[in-house]
């Protein structure tokens, strides 16, 4: 078992075509992922890679009972594409694409409200269950098989934590990149709940940054809520007030936001956090030790 | 990014927001002959700069005739402001606004903000104008009204009505203060704001409801489909490290440091400051090179680096994923040999292409030091540095 995705989840690439896209499709279908059909307008009945291209999201989905999407179309078209997957009714859509204009993703929101399809990202490197599906932009090599779920704003700082991890000899059961926009699809406690209903994942690193209160309020719900142990990382303790730090969300503004005061909840809540980015790993198999399922987690 | 207020007033005028009549002036010359334009009694002549908290400074003072107008002007040009918002280097006055006085009868807090709780615009008002809201949410946080708006319909009359009367617009005005509140969402959603803050709104003695103050920030992912707003940017403004970064689509934030830092990601750049920091360090600047960096941006990359005295030593903390760890080590070698590096350089690579970099920087006979995680990496330039 595993979180969102797995190794029957059927993939659609809107926007296989562009250069990005393509050298992702590359990887993806040799990762493993079963990619089924690409989409860009005008470019139906050609095929890339070995996938036949289509029109439409419809008739992607028709013809080949695709049930995902991921996202590479550029960020003014990226809304549409967005609003045209969850038109498809897909399961899931994940958007790798990054500066979408904001009130464009406050439409977006508004529109998916009682849809049936998830949104991951935008801004984000995807979902990956290892050995069975990639979805996204991560590097696949890093990732192992096992029973840690990540959640995580930031995709680097996912990939350091995913490594981590398997040089320890910790495998994962999903890691899911929310991404670093103000509005986004999936949140953490959405990839939390699901971490917590899935049998397979044993226990949750949550990676946070500076801006907003998303850790602060995930905390909360861990508290009520989780069954299984949770360690965090917030990114940004030195970030300046008021200066953007590359995610359009990494702000700190009006004295809110700050690492320290995120960090103050989570250990409240009763969330272990690593000291430094390098200790995610150690932390993690710390608190594994502390109760007992170390050697259940530990998969090579 | 960023604009000044009488730039801000231009845009609201257009969506019908009142606004007092008012001119910009380069000069001292400039700045009187407005006032004679402007034809009324009493002028304020307010200092441009892109930062809050000008009046205290002595940024803003009320001319009583054109003789006082031409001394304040005279005052203010050229004048060095520190505000809180400045950092204490502060920043030059170049552009002044002149405009007509108004006799005020109270102050309001109107703005426009996105909300990411609810992933909406909030309109948010409050009685206490003229006063910063960070501190009328602590002290008093009953003052402050709240309405959430649905981007289907926009901001409707009832809430703007329900906000009007809610901080205590006169009744008379109340219908004035609707359009205004109507012309201001319109203006946001329109111009795509990240914010818009009128702070204060007055209602004058001759019934009029007008923003006195105004603050427009423009999401910076939407200004490829605004072309005028980007005719407002005045680089002067800005850091000049930061323009030419964003040249090279490069994020970077200029810092009080001696480590400069390239790192591949925001989140990792900002740990990567985070574990300088934890080991004794000063990072010189946050710098996130982006995933689709060529060897040509990398070296981009460090000329910014280098050209900020301050760095006495670089750390490159790389975590490959789409970017190629052999792109960095190219451009990083390239970089290096064209500037002749004379500080020491920590590298850290890891992931896509791996061993074909850390080879690329062993053949380039450069003394760079390898690191083999981000935490052994901080801790040789910290001790390098010194």
């Amino acid at each position: 078992m595993s979180v969102f995705i797995n190794k029957d989840t059927k993939v659609i690439v809107q926007g296989i075509t562009g250069s990005t896209a393509l050298f992702h499709t590359k990887q993806m279908l040799e990762y493993g992922t079963k990619i089924v059909a690409g989409v860009t307008p005008g470019k139906g009945g050609t095929e890339v890679e070995g996938v036949p291209v289509f029109n439409t999201v419809q008739d992607a989905v028709e013809a080949t009972g695709a049930n995902a999407s991921v996202i590479y179309v550029p960020a003014p078209f990226a809304a549409d594409a967005i609003l045209e997957a969850v038109d498809a009714e897909l399961d899931i859509a994940i958007c790798i694409t990054e500066h979408i204009p904001v009130l464009d993703m406050v439409k977006v929101k508004r529109y998916m409200e009682g849809k049936k399809t998830r949104l991951v990202g935008p801004n984000c490197p995807g979902v990956i269950t290892p050995d069975e599906c990639k979805i996204g932009i991560m590097p696949g090599y890093i990732h192992t098989k096992g029973h840690v779920g990540v959640v995580s704003r930031s995709g680097t700082l996912t990939y350091e934590a995913v490594h981590q991890l398997s040089q320890a000899g910790i495998g994962q059961s999903t890691a899911v990149g929310i991404g670093g926009d103000p509005v986004n699809g999936t949140n953490f406690i959405d990839v939390l709940k699901a971490f917590n209903d899935d049998p397979e994942t044993y226990a949750v690193i949550m990676i946070g940054e500076i801006g907003g209160t998303a850790e602060e309020e995930a905390a909360e719900w861990v508290k009520a809520n989780m069954t299984k142990p949770v360690v965090g990382f917030i990114g940004g303790r030195t970030a300046p007030p008021g200066k953007r730090m590359g995610h359009a969300g990494a702000i700190i503004s009006g004295g809110k936001g700050t690492a320290d005061e995120k960090i103050r909840v989570l250990n409240e809540c009763g969330i272990k956090v690593a000291d430094t980015p390098s200790v995610m790993g150690e932390t993690l198999i710390s608190v594994l030790k502390e109760k007992g399922i170390y050697d259940q987690c530990k998969t090579h | 990014m960023n604009i000044h207020e009488y730039q801000g007033k231009e845009i609201l005028r257009n969506y019908g927001v009142s606004v007092p009549n008012g001119r910009v002036a380069f000069t001292v010359e400039e700045a009187v002959e407005a006032a004679k334009e402007l034809g009324t009694e009493v002028v304020v002549v307010k200092a441009q700069i892109h930062a809050g908290g000008r009046g205290k400074a002595g940024g803003v003072k009320v001319a009583k005739n054109l003789d006082e107008a031409r001394t304040y002007a005279t005052e203010i040009l050229g004048k060095t402001l520190v505000t809180h918002q400045t950092g204490p280097e502060g920043k030059e006055v170049k552009r002044l606004l002149i405009e007509e006085g108004c006799d005020i009868k109270k102050e309001y807090y109107i703005g426009l903000v996105l909300d990411r709780a609810t992933s909406r615009v909030v309109l948010m008002a409050s009685e206490e104008g003229g006063t910063e809201i960070e501190e009328v949410a602590e002290k008093t946080p009953e003052k402050i009204f709240k309405e959430v708006i649905d981007p289907v319909v926009g901001l409707t009359g009832y809430q703007a009505r329900r906000i009007a009367f809610n901080i205590n617009i006169p009744k008379e005005l109340v219908n004035k203060a609707v359009k205004f509140m109507t012309g201001l969402y319109t203006a946001f959603v329109e111009k795509d704001c990240s914010i818009a803050e009128i702070n204060p709104l007055v209602v004058t003695g001759d019934g009029n409801v007008m923003a006195l103050d105004a603050k427009l920030n423009f999401d910076s992912n939407a200004l490829y489909r605004h072309k005028d707003i980007l005719e407002y940017r005045d680089l002067e403004e800005e850091d000049p490290k930061e323009i030419e970064a964003s040249k090279y689509d490069l994020s970077y934030i200029s810092l009080d440091g001696n480590i400069g830092c390239m790192v591949n990601g925001a989140g990792l750049a900002m740990a990567t400051m985070d574990i300088i920091k934890h080991y004794g360090g000063d990072p010189a600047n946050f710098l996130d090179v982006g995933g689709g960096a060529t060897a040509e941006k990398v070296t981009e990359a460090f000329k910014i680096i280098l050209s900020d005295k301050n760095v006495k030593g670089i750390f490159v903390n790389i975590f490959g994923g789409i970017m190629k760890c052999d792109i960095i080590a190219t451009g990083v070698v390239e970089a290096a040999k064209q500037l002749g590096l004379e500080v020491p350089l920590v590298v850290r690579l890891e992931g896509t292409n791996v061993d074909l970099g850390k080879q690329i920087l062993k053949e380039s006979g450069l003394n760079i030091t390898p690191a083999e995680s981000m935490a052994d990496g901080a801790q040789k330039i910290v001790e390098l540095v010194g």
